[in-house]
This record gives C-alpha cells, structure tokens and sequence, in this order.
C-alpha cells in the first residue's frame, strides 16, 4: 500500500523567485519597455514646459534671459544631465523597436539589442556627463 | 473529404487609424532621433554649452531659415509623437471612460496649444525688438539687418 505521507503532500510549493509562466516578465523585454515608458512620459513633459519657456522670446528678450537665468545653477545642470539620459536611452531603444518591428531577424536579436542599447547609452553619457559637469562647474565659480 | 472554409467575412474598407498611429511613431522616431540629438549637441555642448543660451543666441540661430525649418519640425514631430504615446499610456491604465476621454482631451489641447504657440515663435520672431533691454541684442545681427 502506498503511503502519503500528509506533510510532503501539503508542503506548500514554494513561490518561484521569477514570475512563471511567460519569458517575458523580469526580462528584458520588461525592463526596456518599462524605461521606454517613463522616459517617454518625462520627455513629453519637459518638452509641454519647454516650448512655454522658449515662447518667451516673444515677450522680451529681458524676460527670457531672466527666466533662462534662473536655469543656470547646477541643480537645473543635473537636471539637464538627467534629460539627456533619458532620451538617448529612449532613442536608441525606440530605434531597437523598430528594428525588432521590421528587421526580419529583429525578434530573435531583440535580448543583445537591448545590451548594444544599454552600451551605446554609457558611451554617449560617458562622453556628455564629463563635459555637463564641466559647465556646471565653471557655473559656479 | 473536403473542408471548406466559409470566407471570412471582410467589413466596409475601414481607414486604419491606429496602424497609421504605428507607423508614425516609427517613422517620426526615426527622424527625431537627428534633429534632437542634432539640437542638444548645437545647444548643449558645442561652444560654452547650456551657459551661452540666452536671447542673442536663439536670434544668431533663427536668422537662418536652416534652423527656423529644424526646430519647426522638431516642434511638430515630437509633440505628436510624444501626444499619440502618452494616449496609448491613457488607454493602457485609465479605465473610467470619463475619465480616460477628459485625459486624452487635455491631451490633445495641449499638444495642439503648443503646436500653434512655437509655430508662431519661430514664424513671427523678431531679432531685434524696440522693448529690448540694453546689452540683451546680438549688436552686429541687428546691424547687418540695418536695425
Ligand atoms: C537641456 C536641453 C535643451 C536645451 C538647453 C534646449 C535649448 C533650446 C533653445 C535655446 C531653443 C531656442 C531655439 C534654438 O536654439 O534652436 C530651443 C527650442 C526648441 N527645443 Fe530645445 N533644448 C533642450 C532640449 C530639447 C529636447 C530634449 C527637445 C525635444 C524633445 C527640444 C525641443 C525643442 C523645440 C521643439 C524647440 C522649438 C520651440 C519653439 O518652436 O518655440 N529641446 N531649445
Ligand atoms: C529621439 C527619438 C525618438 C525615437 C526613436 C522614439 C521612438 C519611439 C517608439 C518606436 C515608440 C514605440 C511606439 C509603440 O510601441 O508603438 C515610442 C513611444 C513613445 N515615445 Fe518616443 N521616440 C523618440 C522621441 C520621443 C520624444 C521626444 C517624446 C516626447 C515628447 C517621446 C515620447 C514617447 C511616448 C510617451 C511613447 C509611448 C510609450 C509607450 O507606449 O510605452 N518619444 N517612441
């Protein structure tokens, strides 16, 4: 006679450290998409305030070196730093959707082209942040 | 046996908007991709970088119909893509349909608001206003325009 023995039968299973079911979740396909969102959703709103600010060169050229004046303080120059990261990452990997989109291998590649994204973004920012920093230093002095 | 397979019923040719939605987000993508990478290196690291922008030089930049053509398709084409993403976004997490349709209301309001608001900027722009401020004025621009 076979016997159950109660507590291997009711042992909970436990939960498996990456969601099951789909390769797709945690991976990534997840996490590009992810930042493609946010980045996409912060371009959009610095640019609503952007075109506000540039507008005012219809004012008076005062009023808009004022205001542009106000910009030009290392806070707002790590905000400019973070601006530029997030549209080159949602640039290069717009373009890596397209790829996967219309290349007929796209799909197949999509895994590396999120990296080849991710290296071309600390190339780009490894030569931009130096030289932000830069002017945000001589800002100060 | 054969098995015949009843033909699909096609409905009235329809536009598709929504393909054509697709399409723009790519090909617009792809065209941004150089005019905004082109703008942040003119704006923000060639010459002194963020600290030379100031009135002066948006007038040296806008007295050429090169840059006036860049930034008015930049205006265009970023607006719209950036519109039509954040409406897909509202169409993902918003379900109340009020509150989706008053979403992508103000959407569209503000997309087009700044549409017409920096095509006028860049169209109706003037290097050397009378209300200047002494000192804020690219001299010799104004100069060369017999200002
Ligand atoms: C911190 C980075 C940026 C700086 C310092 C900057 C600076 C400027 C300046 C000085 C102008 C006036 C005209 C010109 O110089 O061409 C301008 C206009 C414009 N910029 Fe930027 N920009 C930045 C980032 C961006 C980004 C990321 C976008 C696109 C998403 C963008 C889109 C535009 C557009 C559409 C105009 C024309 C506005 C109008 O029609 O009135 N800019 N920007
Ligand atoms: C620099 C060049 C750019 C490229 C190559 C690019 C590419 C793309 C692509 C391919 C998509 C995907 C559309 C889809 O999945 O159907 C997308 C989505 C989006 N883009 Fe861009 N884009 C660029 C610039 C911008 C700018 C300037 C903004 C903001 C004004 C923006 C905001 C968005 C938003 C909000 C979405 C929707 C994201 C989502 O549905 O998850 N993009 N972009």
């Amino acid at each position: 006679m076979v016997s159950l023995r109660p507590e291997t039968v009711t042992k909970p299973v436990a939960a498996p450290r990456r969601p099951a079911g789909t390769v797709y979740r945690g991976h990534e396909g997840m996490w590009s998409w992810v930042l493609h969102r946010i980045t996409g959703v912060a371009i959009f709103f610095f640019l609503l305030v952007h075109v506000l600010d540039t507008a005012l060169v219809r004012i008076s050229p005062q009023t808009y070196n004022g205001v542009i004046e106000t910009y030009k303080n290392p806070i707002m120059g790590l905000g400019e730093l973070a601006l530029v990261a997030a549209i080159v990452f949602h640039a290069f990997n717009g373009l890596r959707i397209i790829l996967i989109d219309f290349w007929s291998v796209g799909t197949k590649h999509q895994r590396a082209m999120f990296w080849i994204v991710i290296a071309l973004w600390v190339v780009l920012m490894a030569g931009f942040a130096p030289r932000q920093l830069m002017v945000i230093m001589t800002e100060v002095q | 046996m054969a098995t015949t397979i009843e033909a699909p019923r096609t409905a009235r040719p329809r536009r598709n908007v929504e393909k054509w939605g697709w399409i723009y987000m790519r090909a617009s993508g792809v065209v941004l991709v150089v005019l905004i990478f082109g703008h942040l290196f003119i704006n923000l690291v060639a010459g002194e970088g963020v600290k030379q922008v100031d009135f002066a030089f948006i007038a040296g930049k806008w007295a050429n119909p090169f840059w006036m053509v860049w930034d008015g398709l930049m205006l265009w084409l970023a607006l719209i893509h950036g519109g039509n993403g954040m409406r897909t976004i509202t169409n993902d997490y918003v379900t109340n349909p009020t509150a989706n349709r008053l979403l992508k209301g103000a959407i569209l309001v503000a997309v087009v608001l700044l549409i017409i608001l920096g095509t006028l900027v860049i169209t109706t722009f003037d290097p050397c206003p009378p209300n200047a401020a002494p000192g804020t004025l690219d001299v010799s621009l104004c100069r060369a325009l017999g200002r």
